[in-house]
């Protein structure tokens, strides 16, 4: 016997939680599988539309013959992609025709992100324009992006006021001294310095940062002091670090801490270091080990669950397990290498791509892995990549390609299964690295697989 | 780079058979946690034939290499290449665990770390990444000493649900942890005599059993407590569990056995020690909820599931308990049953833990037969059906907690799920936090304020719940709630006897 429901959402990312919504929002009896734990938590926490338009032609034709990868001879040369974009929106028509923003719509990428901002409510911040927020991030450049956590606000980079930044000697990944020098050289409109404290002194060098926002969190005495206490007492002397261009001291306005001010509490951590410091606070959003990224997957599944949709996690999808008239009927989920099969009406495919592992390669070739569905790739594998490493990459566009309803087409363009639906990093056709655009896509797809996916579960 | 040597010159790749079927793909773990053929440090004495029979020796299928000219992995082909170009480094020792290409599937994204309970509040311990693949690596070296922090993990196994890349973490640290005590712990010391005592519950259970009142009473008995503090480090703070005055097998033989005969739905319950000697009604609403779905039920021999004997290293422990229960959980099989526990740690481990540490004949069919019971009747019936229109007498609002153990096992949302719509019922998950006593973990002196801290968490969100009855699947999850507020703890098994048994 089956576990049935109506629509299968195969997936734990932003894309698998949007389409699961909208489905279920759509009516719809709604399950998701994830394999792994969430990918959110390796995420920034921030939700990008689009901030650049890549090239796609290099300046000077290619060379005749195959691509030389690493050798110096004859590179090719791109031209700067355009931007940071300062409306997402109206660029979209520049992006090439298989991007899936092209194929969904600019509506999609609107609607998906409307959806966003009313599941996570107060805590994020940007949904008051269309435009593009500029934020620092943790390698010290600015990034375009279009939603941001209310904990990183303080800290756009289009505000002028003057700015510390803290870090710590134990967090070896994180250096505030050289992050603040690149944002001052990257041209930032307000005065910066960073500063080492000592308040993390009180932890051993590899003390995780759960461990810190733990402690915070709680209040917890560090060497008898309570631990919001100690920060600000490691952080006040410094209020004065920076010089302006005049050579004059200005008192800071803002703080700028690693994202690691509480998991549970964080808005009291950061209103209790405000007041202490007379100062704004916020957070910097850090690679993975991601605070953000955990606090924005608390927040999403917690809207599964208010939305009625099932969802359990530790199980992967291995395949499928029948299907009739091109529709998949169930699909297998391994438990403990016992398969057990999972039926639905219709299935949201949202398994992440290369990174994600919803697609896998080898020397032959690329794959998608749950439904065995076509990836379009060139034959050769020497095709897959071109010298410049910020080029345009084949490969960053790997994934399967969707119609307008989102359904995997096959190598000659038709729908591959009636009732498949793909979104996320799954889906190739953007290259979301250089496009600063992994979220929105994500969105965009998620919205539209999830709503047509209940349309097919109808019917 | 460059184009391989041995690709041939034109670079087509349709030439020969397709390679791959059969060669590891790079960056997916193949010796990953599924597909881990695993072999635990035999008793000793033992010859090396008895474990390693009828798998395969360390060395003879897969040549361990580094830096081979073609992969990492030696792959399938590698008998064709040179020899003298290989590095061959002796990783299997003795019958030790192949866990490289594991360690080599772990590219350092630190989701482990940030999974870790313990690491959220003790900053002295290193995290599972350091735990699992860094230190065995350290250990190739054979000159290095097993980090004692690995006494610090309390076996949640979070890590291995947390890990993109299915490093099998949990199974790095029973390994290292079963070296640490077996080489490097005193065994004279009371420490290792505490957790020996510990982790064989399933002993002192049956003793205590004998005169449970007694127990009970003495366990609890205040200066008996004090003295079992200071001699043994069991913190004084906790309260033992009460013993059953009929145990769960006792019942089941005064009951006459199974009451429904069936050969084509059976089932095997594994109940454990807890659900035997401490809560024999959750056995006993496993047993009448079964029955209403038709099935013979079986309670075959057995003894502890291994899980408190996992948690403190003490694998030669688990090994023997294994034995008997392979062998007896096999013969139900070979009946048609499949395994139910009603604990989702005895689940995890003969799932999990089983095929990944012991060699024992049949002990694979054991783990693929293996179910916890919501989840079984989940696949196996129509349980939404069955509750359709059932309503509970009593209103109740029940504050859930998902065991990190059932998380694992993908069931970290049933309960919630399955009585969500049932009148009468009010289930809330209290969140995905861990209970922080870990089994054995919270009953040592040393750990119970690491414990009781790590619980916190769960302590508030339980107290914000509605209901003021708690329901978790794990009796040591249920301990610790019961400890740090004072509710009384139900498992899933009783609501549904409650619900769907008339």
């Amino acid at each position: 016997m089956a576990i049935d429901s109506d629509v299968l959402v195969v997936g734990g990312g932003l894309a698998a939680i949007t389409s699961a919504i909208a489905a279920a929002r759509e009516g719809s009896d709604v399950r998701l599988v994830s394999h792994k734990s969430s990918t959110l938590r390796q995420a920034s926490g921030l939700i990008d539309a689009l901030g650049y338009v890549p090239a796609v032609e290099p300046a000077k034709p290619l060379r005749e013959g195959p691509p030389t990868a690493g050798r110096e001879l004859d590179r090719d040369e791109w031209p700067d992609p355009e931007g940071p974009l300062s409306d997402p929106f109206e660029a979209i028509e520049r992006l090439p025709e298989t991007h899936p923003y092209q194929i969904v719509g600019v509506d999609a990428l609107r609607d998906g992100l409307d959806l966003f901002d009313e599941l996570v409510g107060d805590a994020y911040r940007g949904g008051h324009t269309d435009r593009n927020a500029l934020l620092p991030t943790f390698g010290g450049s600015v990034k375009p992006t279009a939603r941001y956590p209310a904990a990183a606000e303080a800290g756009l980079a289009s505000d002028d006021r003057p700015t510390l930044i803290v870090g710590f000697r134990s967090l070896t990944e994180y250096d505030a001294r050289a992050f603040a020098g690149r944002l001052a050289a990257a041209g930032v409109p307000f005065d910066v310095a960073g500063a080492e404290v000592e308040f993390a002194e009180a932890f051993r060098a590899d003390t995780k940062v759960t461990r810190v926002a733990k402690a915070l969190d709680h209040d917890e005495e560090i060497d008898g002091t309570p631990a919001r206490e100690a920060l600000a007492k490691a952080v006040s002397p410094h209020l004065h670090d920076v010089v302006d261009e005049a050579g004059g001291v200005d008192r800071v306005e803002r703080v700028g801490f690693p994202a690691f001010l509480g998991d549970q509490h964080g808005e009291a951590v950061r209103a209790e270091l405000a007041d202490r410091l007379g100062a704004d606070v916020f957070e910097i959003p850090m690679g993975p080990p991601s605070l953000p990224g955990l606090r924005l997957e608390d927040r999403l599944y917690d809207a599964l669950d208010a939305e009625g949709v099932r969802f359990e996690t530790g199980n992967p999808v291995v395949g499928i397990e029948t299907e009739t008239d091109g529709r998949i009927e169930s699909v297998s989920v391994s438990k403990k290498g016992r398969e057990t099969p999972y039926g639905a009406d219709a299935f949201v495919l949202a398994t992440g791509g290369l990174v994600g592992k919803g697609l896998d390669s080898d020397r032959d070739g690329v794959r998608e892995r749950a439904f065995d569905l076509h990836v379009e790739q060139p034959a050769d594998r020497y095709e897959w990549f071109v010298d410049d490493a910020f080029g345009d990459q084949p490969y960053a566009r790997f994934g399967v390609r969707p119609d307008e309803r989102g359904r995997p087409l096959d190598a000659n363009g038709a729908v591959q299964y009636a009732n498949v639906f793909a979104a996320g990093g799954v889906v190739g056709g953007a290259d979301i690295a250089r496009e600063k655009s992994a979220s929105g896509v994500s969105l965009a797809t998620g919205i539209v697989a999830g709503r047509q996916a209940a349309t097919e579960a109808k019917q | 780079m460059t184009r391989d040597t041995d690709e041939g010159d034109d670079g087509d790749e349709s030439d020969g058979e397709p390679r791959g079927s059969e060669e590891p793909s790079p960056g997916v773990p193949q010796a990953g946690r599924d597909e881990q053929p695993s072999i635990f440090v035999p008793d000793d004495g033992e010859p090396k034939e008895a474990t390693g029979a009828g798998g395969r020796t360390a060395t003879d299928e897969r040549p361990a290499t580094d830096g081979g000219v073609k992969s990492a992995t030696g792959g399938s082909d590698s008998t064709e290449l040179d020899p003298d170009a290989y590095d061959p480094v002796d990783v299997f020792p003795g019958g030790d665990l192949d866990l490289r290409e594991g360690a080599d599937s772990c590219y350092k994204c630190t989701s482990c770390d940030t999974s870790c309970p313990v690491a959220e509040v003790d900053e002295e311990f290193p995290g599972p990444k350091f735990q699992g693949p860094e230190q065995w690596r350290l250990k190739r070296k054979g000159d290095h000493d097993i980090d004692p922090s690995i006494d610090s993990c309390s076996n949640c196994m979070r890590c291995d649900d947390a890990c993109p890349s299915s490093v099998p973490l949990s199974q790095m640290h029973n390994e290292a942890r079963g070296q640490f005590v077996e080489e490097q712990m005193e065994k004279l010391s009371l420490e290792y005599v505490r957790n020996r005592v510990l982790a064989n519950y399933h002993t002192s259970a049956q003793l205590a059993s004998v005169f449970p009142r007694t127990s009970s009473f003495v366990m609890n008995f205040g200066p008996v407590r004090w003295g079992m503090e200071k001699v043994l480090g069991i913190p004084k703070e906790r309260d033992f569990p009460e013993f059953a005055t009929e145990t769960f097998r006792e019942w089941w033989k005064a009951r006459g056995g199974a009451q429904v005969e069936n050969p084509d739905k059976r089932v095997a319950y594994f109940h454990g020690c807890y659900s035997n000697y401490n809560t024999p009604e959750v056995g006993k609403a496993m047993v009448r909820v079964y029955e209403q779905f038709g099935y013979e039920v079986m309670v075959p021999p057995q003894k502890c599931s291994g899980t408190p004997m996992f948690a403190n290293g003490m694998l030669k422990d688990a090994r023997r308990h294994a034995e008997t229960n392979v062998e007896n959980l096999i013969e139900a099989i070979g009946a048609g049953a499949d395994v139910i526990a009603s604990c989702t740690s005895c689940s995890l481990s003969l799932r999990q833990e089983y095929p990944e540490l012991f060699d024992i004949h049949g002990i694979e069919d054991v783990s693929e037969h293996t179910y916890e019971a919501l989840e079984y009747l989940r696949i196996h019936e129509d349980l939404d059906g069955a509750l359709d229109g059932s309503t509970l007498a009593t209103e109740q609002s029940f504050a859930y907690h998902a065991p990190c153990h059932a998380r694992n096992q993908g069931l970290s949302r049933q309960a919630v799920e399955t009585f969500r719509d049932v009148d009468g019922v009010n289930m809330e998950d209290v969140g995905d936090s861990c209970s922080g006593i870990s089994g054995t973990y919270g009953w040592k002196e040393e750990k119970y304020e690491k414990s009781m801290k790590i619980g916190e968490e769960m302590f508030e969100h339980m107290e914000d719940a509605e209901g003021d009855v708690g329901m978790t699947e794990c009796p040591t999850c249920a301990m610790q709630m019961e400890h740090g507020t004072g509710y009384e703890i139900k498992h899933p098994l009783q609501l549904l006897e409650e619900t769907v048994v008339a």
